[in-house]
């Protein structure tokens, strides 16, 4: 029998505002244990939350992009449960009036687009961090980092409409490429912006019954995302295939065995007890407010596609690649910024750049080569300083030593030879050393010449500026026309 | 409002919930106190209220928020200075099942 | 904004009371006349403090060695200040549930026996700022769960006007400090009734201002919609002083009504012919103490000869208030309370190996009796079945109790009732049965759920020389109003001149 799946997603997203969404407290990532964090945040006796307007803001923005209905009246409700890294043991979220609900967003779909339904977007305070080091049996113990905690939070909840691997990943990425236009959050994977959960049932394919529900959560990448749904799919059809029914539960993944597992702990059932927010009051999000945000959208895909197109003359195919991600638009336009050469500085990303990204997992803006590097790389070769050819082997020393392009051609002594003299000598060697070819030419066999630049450039190690040798080359040799 | 009976059982269960730990006396003590408080609050289901709203707050307020600006945190001492236990400048507490 | 002491109704000339036995507005006129330093009017209430405590046992901390720095403090600043900050060298005691940076607040539980805030609660600052001396925290049911004070973590308060009664709750300790003149004015919380009933009980002026009048940051939450702080004096302008002290906006608290504060000290002072008071038929029940009944009506003839008009309303929905304030308070409260679990701060069980287990025990252990039969209630009717049934079901019987008084209060000024049915009960009398004790705050749950300000002032004596209370209720902000029918009222009268004869009183036994 053949089997289908039917899956939907929630996506947390950290907010890149200044502040935590109750708190001063600031939102920077990487800081000492318990550094960012005040009697609020840290969920002490007798504190409040004051809801900030930059993460309210940030969320409307969000559902408006996501085609939502805006909530016109929306509040916040206490999910009550313990947990460590959850001081107040109540997480302030929405549950009975979110911000946005019954949106869509549009992904790719092997040569079409589909629409995959938003159910709901709202926003809520993140947790802190658990950490379980090394002891020995018996003395067990976990540490509590509470930075994290109050960190504002999106949550964006789809529709069950995605039916294989392919389709979440279109959606993943596509939202992530959309949060990142919105410049509502940097979606930088190694600061734990983005955090999937997968809901995921299997049904024969066909039926339009759902079949049991899995739940898997704390999912940290597209990629265990989708292994975990690669997984997922297989073992319930698996299941299913013999005729016995799927667990409804809740699993995680477990990266050492490639598959996922129940989860351990005590309380199978979760009791929420949503209940209003008493400490907070609820927003009203008028229609002219909306239309505010609407129309203070920073610049999206499509716009910077077109702006491209026009501003920095190029091609479609070149704007559509360099738009795909926010981040690698941002990269390009810094370069051009710098060096205006905005054609060639597209070509080197989209072959050089992006091929090494892809290689090594990076966004751009982790890259060792930065726009300011790439940019002088590519204006050295625009002044003649190098060969578009020695470039190609900067470029990855770049890459290794995150050193300047200018350091490395000085110290591998890279630099092109432009001086017409010192060319002039290795041609007149060349054609010596090749008197058969050059009579071949002479003879009429135009496309010889091309071998006598290579010469050319063989014994200058490259070095030789190609049109300087192409020039001079043809110069002699017609001169040695009878 | 139905007129249900809270059973031990419903105690062990709120008890769990409430991270209460009840010796077997207790357990027994709440099923009969909480009764007779549940019944008492069964009261309001003299009330029609199908067409009210609920009131979760005393007095009517909207849009109340703060600007997005950094202000001072505690210094990490003021912030564990009550930490019945710490490490590395962390909250240390007993193992956590591990789930995640 | 201050009044000249000589102009107090209440004044009495001078030379024969001790500085503790002072009024707050006497003793800032001392004060900044220099009559009296701040040293020594301290000095004499500390000293007030400890011949008494050891019979009514009022305070958890006492800030001594602070208090007296506070006070040099003070004197320099009344030596060169032409016009101090207003409270400038005035002790005042604070219910421990408000929190002290520095000093120990443990809302009277054994789960915060060692926890030093390191900040103070919004009306600390600001008590501060206006130059007042911190004399310690005060005695109070564990987390503010109780009408009596008997939820203590620690000790029972006794009433000064009978050392085996109650002194009231939650705020015990502040009405029990101010009525022995302990301290010359208190903080108390109230959530049902906790800073009225107290009031009432021991024979003071309690207030508890409109939902969001005064900052809840730094109050540690019982029932978050429910909650407000206010002063505990020994007569109206004094607790009017404090009021407007504390009052006013603040960004720490989403739920602060951003409202300028009227000079409440000032608008006290105008009569109330043609005062329309409205007294609500439900407020006279059966259960009611008749001595009390009797004193409330007195103080109603007493109304009416001060040219007010006594108007007879109706509150229909009274009798489902107190089903419908605890669910809505108990819910809230279980989350409120999720936070003392020993992970952070607080007590923490030993001897547990896994994170559940030291959650469970340290609250077990931690918590007294009635607030886990909160706790557990609360959560029960939050749980998935049970909300809509209790809990969406008692905001709605919410909204009902709201429009009474809405619509009530668009047809008279204010609304006058008892406090409390009874008078003061011995200790242990209602402590068997919970729903007992509940039952007694008939009659100030009411307003809580409405958001309303109201007052208790004394009203008179029973016949066994224990005060009863008059309660004044009016609209959301419009305290002025209640000041002004409590202050007339006053000055009618000389309740507020008798004060409880400790002198002649032994400790209790076992004390």
């Amino acid at each position: 029998m053949e089997f289908e799946p039917v899956i939907g997603m929630e996506i947390h997203t950290e907010l890149a505002t200044k502040s935590k969404i109750f708190c001063g407290c600031s939102t920077t990532f990487g800081s000492p244990p318990n550094t960012q964090v005040c009697p609020v945040c840290l969920g002490m006796p007798g504190v409040l939350p004051v809801l900030n307007k930059k993460a309210l803001e940030y969320t409307i923005r969000t559902a408006i992009a996501l085609n939502c209905k805006i909530s016109e009246i929306t509040s916040f409700d206490r999910k009550n449960y313990y947990y460590p890294d959850l001081p107040k043991n109540y997480q302030i979220s929405q549950n009975y009036a979110c911000l946005g609900y019954d949106g869509w967003i549009e992904i790719p779909c092997g040569d079409q687009r589909k629409k995959v339904g938003i159910n709901n977007v709202h926003l809520e305070e993140d947790a802190g961090k658990n950490y379980h080091p090394e002891t020995p049996v018996g003395e067990e113990y976990s540490l509590v980092d509470l930075n994290r905690a109050g960190m504002p939070l999106i949550e964006i909840v789809s529709a069950p409409d995605m039916h294989s691997s392919p389709d979440a990943l279109a959606y993943m990425t596509t939202l992530k490429n959309l949060l990142q236009y919105l410049e509502v959050s940097d979606c930088k994977m190694q600061e734990g912006h983005l955090r999937f959960e997968v809901n995921i049932s299997v049904r024969p394919k066909g039926s339009d019954q759902l079949g049991t529900r899995v739940e898997i959560k704390n999912l940290n990448s597209m990629k265990t995302a989708i292994k975990c749904i690669e997984h997922e799919i297989e073992r319930q059809s698996e299941i299913l295939e013999t005729g016995e029914k799927v667990l409804q539960e809740t699993r995680l993944w477990d990266e050492p065995s490639g598959s996922t597992r129940a989860m351990r702990s005590k309380e199978v059932a979760q009791d929420y007890r949503y209940f209003p927010e008493p400490d907070l009051v609820k927003v009203l999000i008028t229609t002219p407010w909306q239309e505010k945000i609407k129309s203070n959208l920073p610049e999206l895909q499509e716009a910077k596609k077109k702006r491209f197109i026009k501003e920095h003359e190029l091609p479609e195919y070149d704007a559509n690649i360099l738009t795909s991600s926010k981040p690698l638009a941002d990269y390009f336009e810094k370069c051009v910024k710098i060096h205006p050469n905005a054609k060639g500085i597209s070509n080197w990303i989209m072959t050089e750049l992006m091929r090494e990204l892809n290689n090594r997992e990076m966004e751009p803006d982790e890259c060792p080569i930065t726009p300011g590097h790439l940019a002088s790389l590519i204006k050295m070769i625009d002044q003649g300083t190098i060969s578009g050819k020695i470039a190609k082997q900067v470029f990855p020393e770049m890459l290794d030593s995150g050193k300047l392009p200018e350091e490395i051609v000085r110290e591998k002594g890279w630099l092109q030879i432009s001086d017409e003299e010192e060319i002039l000598k290795i041609v007149n060697q060349v054609l010596e050393e090749n008197s058969d070819t050059v009579k071949t030419i002479l003879a009429g066999k135009d496309k010889a010449i091309g071998f006598l630049v290579g010469q050319v450039m063989k014994i200058s190690r490259g070095k030789a500026n190609p049109g300087i040798v192409n020039r001079i080359l043809r110069q002699k040799i017609k001169s040695m026309q009878p | 409002m139905k007129e249900h009976k809270i059973t031990t059982k419903d105690v062990q269960h709120v008890a769990l919930l409430s991270r209460l730990h009840l010796r077997e006396q207790e357990i027994e003590d709440y099923t009969r106190i909480l009764n007779d408080i549940l019944e008492y609050f069964a009261k309001l289901n003299q009330l029609d209220t199908e067409d009210i709203a609920a009131s979760s707050h005393s007095i009517n307020m909207e849009n109340v928020f703060r600007e997005d600006r950094i202000t001072r945190s505690l210094s990490v001492q003021d912030a564990l200075s009550n930490a019945p236990e710490s490490e590395e400048n962390c909250f240390k507490v007993p193992r956590i099942i591990q789930d995640t | 904004m201050l009044q000249s002491a000589q102009d107090h109704p209440g004044y009495v000339k001078d030379q024969k009371l001790e500085p503790y036995e002072l009024t707050t507005i006497q003793a800032i006129e001392k004060l900044q006349n220099r009559e009296l330093s701040s040293m020594e009017l301290t000095q004499s209430v500390l000293d007030r403090i400890s011949r008494v405590e050891p019979k009514i046992q009022a305070f958890l901390t006492i800030t001594g060695d602070q208090a007296l720095k506070q006070a040099q403090e003070a004197d320099k600043i009344l030596a060169l200040n032409e016009n101090p900050p207003p409270l400038t060298g005035i002790p005042i005691a604070i219910k421990d549930n408000i929190c002290t940076k520095g000093i120990r607040t443990t809302c009277a539980s054994k789960i915060l026996e060692k926890f030093i805030p390191p900040y103070n609660a919004t009306v600390v600052n600001q008590l501060r700022n206006a130059g007042a001396i911190i004399l310690g925290k005060t005695n109070m049911d564990e987390f503010a769960m109780g009408s009596s004070t008997e939820n203590s973590g620690y000790k029972i308060t006794r009433n000064p006007w009978d050392l085996e009664r109650i002194p009231g709750g939650s705020s015990g300790g502040s009405a029990a400090a101010v009525a022995a003149r302990a301290a010359p004015i208190a903080l108390g919380s109230d959530t049902g009734g906790s800073i009225r009933a107290p009031a009432s009980y021991c024979g003071v002026v309690g207030v508890k201002p409109t939902y969001g009048r005064v900052s809840r940051y730094g109050l540690v939450a019982y029932g978050s919609s429910l909650d407000q702080i206010g002063p505990i004096a020994r007569n109206v302008m004094d607790a009017a002083l404090l009021l407007e002290i504390i009052a006013g906006f603040d960004p720490r608290d989403s739920t602060s009504a951003d409202m300028p504060v009227p000079p409440f000290t000032q608008l006290c002072r105008r009569d109330i012919r043609g005062f329309r008071i409205g007294v609500p038929e439900q407020y006279f029940t059966e259960g009611m103490d008749p001595e009390v009944e009797s004193l409330i009506k007195e103080a109603m003839k007493q109304m009416e000869n001060l040219g007010a008009e006594i108007i007879d309303i109706s509150l229909p929905h009274t009798e489902y208030a107190i089903a419908c304030y605890y669910i809505c308070a108990m819910a809230e409260a279980s989350s409120n309370l999720a936070r003392y679990d020993g992970a952070h701060y607080g007590y923490r069980a030993e001897n547990t190996d896994n994170i559940i287990d030291m959650y469970s025990h340290t609250r077990a252990q931690g918590f007294g009796a009635e607030v886990k039969r909160r706790i557990m209630l609360g959560t029960y009717t939050l749980s998935a079945g049970y909300y809509d049934a209790y809990y969406l079901k008692a905001l709605k019987v919410r909204t009902l109790i709201k429009r009474d008084f809405e619509q009530t209060l668009k047809h008279v000024d204010i609304i006058a009732t008892p406090v409390t049915p009874t008078a003061a009960f011995k200790i242990g009398e209602k402590t068997t049965d919970p729903l007992t004790m509940y039952l007694s705050d008939i009659f100030t749950i009411s307003l809580n759920l409405a958001g309303m300000c109201g007052l208790s002032i004394p009203c008179g004596f029973t016949s066994s020389g224990l005060p009863v209370g008059l309660q004044i209720i009016s609209d959301i902000f419009r305290e002025e109003k209640i000041f002004q029918a409590a202050y007339m009222f006053e000055t009618s009268t000389s309740h507020h001149k008798k004060k409880p004869s400790l002198e002649s009183r032994e400790a209790p036994n076992g004390v």
